[in-house]
């Protein structure tokens, strides 16, 4: 009996552990402590409440986070400032390699390190990249899986910050 | 004499230092069996994405610089998170893996045994053992014995 129950709890534990998650528009976004890549402590999407933030899931490896790269950091240097920052999450990549890519497209907004992937779970994250769009109450309200460009950035994310259309 | 015994010390330090250097020394195809791609979700060994070839990359870049196994897993590990090993570490949460089959075997081991043992002192056909007696009849089923055996003076 002991050694059924004890089955089943592991059972249970697992599929609490391992479960759906993920978060929905109008959700809160997960804001668990991350470490800085390339030092300097953690960071959190918490710190930037009171903001809108563009999280956005990419990685070295990732061919699509290449071409997306730099329409990110374009849309940052014309939009970032206390109302408004992409924020950046290297997921399930080396250190090494994700501080490459970093330098490599000039990217000037804050990057937070992912390794296990655990922040991509907690988002729900079905690859790379991935952009969750994030009000300054934290409430998830635009969700992109896949790359975004330019135009995707101008038309549907630049209308919410402030100064844009709504 | 002496200078023979000392000779003889270094010559065996001179065998036994390389071959314990080179039972250190890491293999990418060792490592690659013992860990994952997290990406894939499989072995690194049979996985080919560009997340697997950087993992790949790292590890032969480690054993270029002289890196043992257990520091380039440990690396790993820092990099990925425990999930990139592909079997539990023996300590914390994932030694539960290797516990709980063990001692929920000897807990249906030593049940088994304490029922087989209950069984055999009990003895006797175990289908009688404990059972309740039989009831009697009740309702009209009572009355009506009753009444029959009041017929018999007996």
């Amino acid at each position: 009996m002991l050694a059924v129950l004890a089955v089943v709890g592991l059972l249970v534990f697992g599929l609490v552990s391992k479960g759906s998650s993920g978060v929905a528009l109008g959700e809160v976004a997960p804001a668990a402590p991350l470490p800085r890549l390339g030092g300097g402590g953690d960071g959190s999407l918490a710190e930037y409440k009171g903001r809108w933030v563009l999280v956005n899931f990419w990685a070295s490896w990732c061919e699509p986070c290449k071409e997306e790269a730099p329409a990110l950091e374009r849309f940052q240097r014309q939009h970032g400032g206390p109302g408004f920052t992409v924020l950046g999450i290297d997921s399930r990549d080396l250190t090494s390699d994700g501080l490459d890519f970093v330098r490599r497209y000039g990217l000037s907004y804050p990057q937070l390190r992912d390794g296990d992937g655990g922040a991509a779970h907690d988002f729900g994250t079905t690859g790379v990249p991935e952009n969750f769009l994030v009000d300054p109450r934290g409430r998830v309200r635009l969700l992109v899986r896949g790359p975004i460009d330019e135009d995707y950035l101008q038309s549907n994310v630049a209308p919410f910050l402030p100064g844009g259309e709504s | 004499m002496r200078v023979r015994v000392l000779l003889g010390v270094l010559a065996a330090l001179a065998v036994a230092v390389p071959t314990a250097a080179a039972e250190q020394r890491a293999s990418l195809t060792e490592i690659e069996k013992q860990v994952m791609c997290p990406v894939c979700g499989t072995l690194l060994q049979l996985a080919e994405s560009p997340q697997a070839q950087r993992e790949k990359a790292f590890i032969r870049r480690l054993i270029a610089e002289g890196k043992t196994e257990d520091q380039i897993k440990d690396a790993l590990v820092a990099e990925y998170g425990d999930e990139v090993l592909a079997l539990p570490q023996g300590s914390g949460f994932s030694l539960s893996a290797y516990v709980v089959p063990i001692v929920a075997l000897l807990v249906a081991a030593v049940a088994l045994a304490i029922g087989v043992l209950r069984w055999r002192r009990a003895g006797g056909d175990p289908d009688d053992r404990g059972a309740p007696p039989p009831a009697g009849p009740d309702g009209a089923d009572a009355d009506r014995l009753d009444a029959d055996l009041a017929r018999y003076d007996l």
